[in-house]
């Protein structure tokens, strides 16, 4: 279950275009899957930040985030031995046990963006258990693109689309999967809605796909971030952000 | 020792702190973080006839101090609300509740409080007259006085329960509206919902709530929530539960000195899950260091110097 804890900043770098890392030292216990996120506060703003967990273990977590308005530009200033208040542990995450992906011999990690880093640590966890995962990414540019080593480091094959073509494939991350003849049997998705849902229409094995919204407390208290399945409503920030394939429920215009 | 209890039509309450409908779910969330019993009760969500979704998303927008929400009344319904959320809250929660009640007609509301009279874990029935956020009813039984009266006489007429109308701040003159409910038997008052209020995300140039406008809370509200409960509280004569942007100990007294008989809080326990915690366990010692003996003697305290 979720914790409040503060964290010391360990590093904060550069890491592509308005692309940042950051790891914080401090309580991780209540993190339990890749595809959890922790929601941060920062000094002057009245909602927290909800970022995706990149990788953790015991004392130390990272984060990778783009700076898409003032209060993540404001964290991107911070400094080493600054100070955050997380909230760690919320959401459910990918999970590689979890109804048809526990079968998987052969999964394909699917990214857009900051949508990547939570695959990061899930490629670590299906490499430990010998089924090293084909990932494909997207960015918009070359500048925008980061952890394509990372991911080949942990054993994965790498296909990388970017819009512009200035980087692997020319066009989205579902023309990446086709020219690379990835080889598949279920797939894990986390990235803007227009990439989810071409991968919804585009991928045909099962799969679970990691949702983003805009949240107001991200444990679940205002239902500010809650989206339509078949089996009823969901919180993306509780029950999601991960949602199986079959019971997603498109929103008719976004 | 500072005594913090309070008592509302009848019910005694260990302290005033009440988190607001809305912001606290059915308690279960927050019941993951510290022991709900702390509290002096809780407002669950609104609850309404049928279940809804509510509006589309984004929902939530940040302000300065603050935030807008266009929820719309998410929620299961009144039959799974007693089927399923307050037997799971009995485990959970052992004072009685405040149950928040939403409708889109008279007679929804008076379908809903007639339910909700029955339950044996509700000490006060608050009825929401002022969600902003929804089209048809919500808002428009709250601003004008005649509406707000004729929605009072009819929840008063199935239920034994208290009743507590919550006023919508969007309102000319919420002095009127607080009257009338008064003269048409209301127990009490809740105030304020939120301010009606809206962004522009810079870049697209479009709003940033799929509903264009939200339901402004937090900070930036107090002290329109603060006047709001002054000016009824020396209108009226039935207690109040103010709210609107109280995040500290010293909000929660700021609150009572305007007239207010138990405060409740709200957009704080989203930004901090420990809000309400923190505040309980901040009041004694405000108390001592403002010399407050009893918190139930400051109420109204604004008007009385």
């Amino acid at each position: 279950m979720y914790k409040q804890g503060w964290f010391t900043i360990g590093e904060n770098r550069p890491l592509a275009r308005e692309v940042y890392r950051m790891t914080l030292l401090g309580d991780t216990s209540a993190i339990t899957a890749p595809g959890q996120f922790v929601n941060i506060a920062l000094a002057g703003r009245f909602l927290r930040r909800p970022i995706s967990v990149c990788d953790w273990r015991e004392g130390e977590l990272t984060i990778i985030y783009k700076i898409l308005g003032e209060g993540t530009r404001q964290m991107s200033r911070m400094a080493p031995g600054e100070e955050l208040d997380l909230l760690t542990g919320l959401g459910n995450g990918f999970g590689t046990r979890r109804g048809a992906a526990a079968g998987s011999k052969k999964p394909l990690l699917i990214g857009g963006g900051v949508g990547v880093p939570p695959l990061y640590r899930l490629a670590k966890d299906l490499a430990a258990e010998g089924r090293a995962p084909t990932v494909a990414m997207g960015f918009a540019s070359a500048p925008d693109a980061f952890y394509e080593e990372e991911f080949r480091a942990l054993g994965c094959r790498v296909l990388t689309a970017t819009a512009d073509g200035t980087l692997g494939t020319r066009g989205f991350v579902t023309d990446a999967i086709r020219e690379g003849g990835a080889g598949y049997d279920y797939y894990f998705a986390c990235g803007p809605l227009a990439m989810l849902r071409a991968v919804h229409g585009a991928c045909p094995t099962s799969g679970q796909l990691s949702f983003e919204e805009r949240m107001g407390c991200g444990f679940g208290g205002c239902m500010g971030c809650s989206c339509q399945t078949i089996s009823g409503p969901k919180r993306i920030c509780r029950e999601g952000p991960v949602l199986e394939k079959e019971e997603i429920l498109w929103p008719t215009q976004k | 020792m500072a005594d913090t209890k309070v008592t509302l039509s009848g019910l005694t309450l260990d302290n005033p702190v009440i988190p607001a409908s809305g912001t606290f779910g059915f308690g279960r969330e927050f019941a993951d973080f510290y022991d709900i019993n702390i509290l002096g009760s809780f407002s669950f969500k609104g609850t309404t006839r049928e279940p809804r979704f509510g509006n589309p998303t984004p929902r939530i927008a940040e302000a300065p101090a603050g935030m807008l929400n266009s929820v719309g009344l998410q929620n299961p319904g009144i039959d799974a609300v007693i089927a399923e959320e307050l037997p799971r809250l009995r485990e959970l929660f052992h004072k009685p509740l405040v149950a928040n009640i939403s409708g889109f007609s008279i007679e929804e509301y008076q379908y809903c409080c007639e339910r909700i009279d029955k339950e044996d874990q509700v000490g006060i029935i608050e009825v929401n007259i002022s969600c902003p956020n929804v089209k048809h009813g919500g808002m428009a039984f709250g601003t004008s006085p005649e509406n707000a009266a004729a929605v009072t006489r009819a929840v008063k007429e199935v239920t034994r329960k208290p009743v507590y109308i919550k006023l919508s701040p969007n309102v000319t003159d919420i002095v009127a509206v607080a009257r009338a409910c008064e003269e048409a038997g209301a127990d009490g008052l809740s105030l304020i919902n939120t301010l009606l209020g809206m962004r522009i995300d810079l870049r697209t140039g479009r709003p940033i709530l799929a509903n264009t406008m939200g339901g402004l809370s937090g900070p930036a509200i107090f002290p329109v929530a603060l006047r709001m409960v002054y000016q009824v509280a020396g209108a009226v004569s039935i207690p109040i539960m103010g709210m609107g942007g109280v995040s500290t100990a010293r909000d929660v007294i700021e609150m009572m000195m305007a007239g207010a008989s138990a405060v409740q809080v709200g957009a704080a326990n989203l930004s901090d899950p420990y809000a309400c915690k923190k505040i309980i366990e901040d009041l004694p010692r405000v108390m001592e260091e403002l010399g407050i003996q009893s918190l139930s003697s400051i109420i109204g305290r604004a008007r009385q110097n």
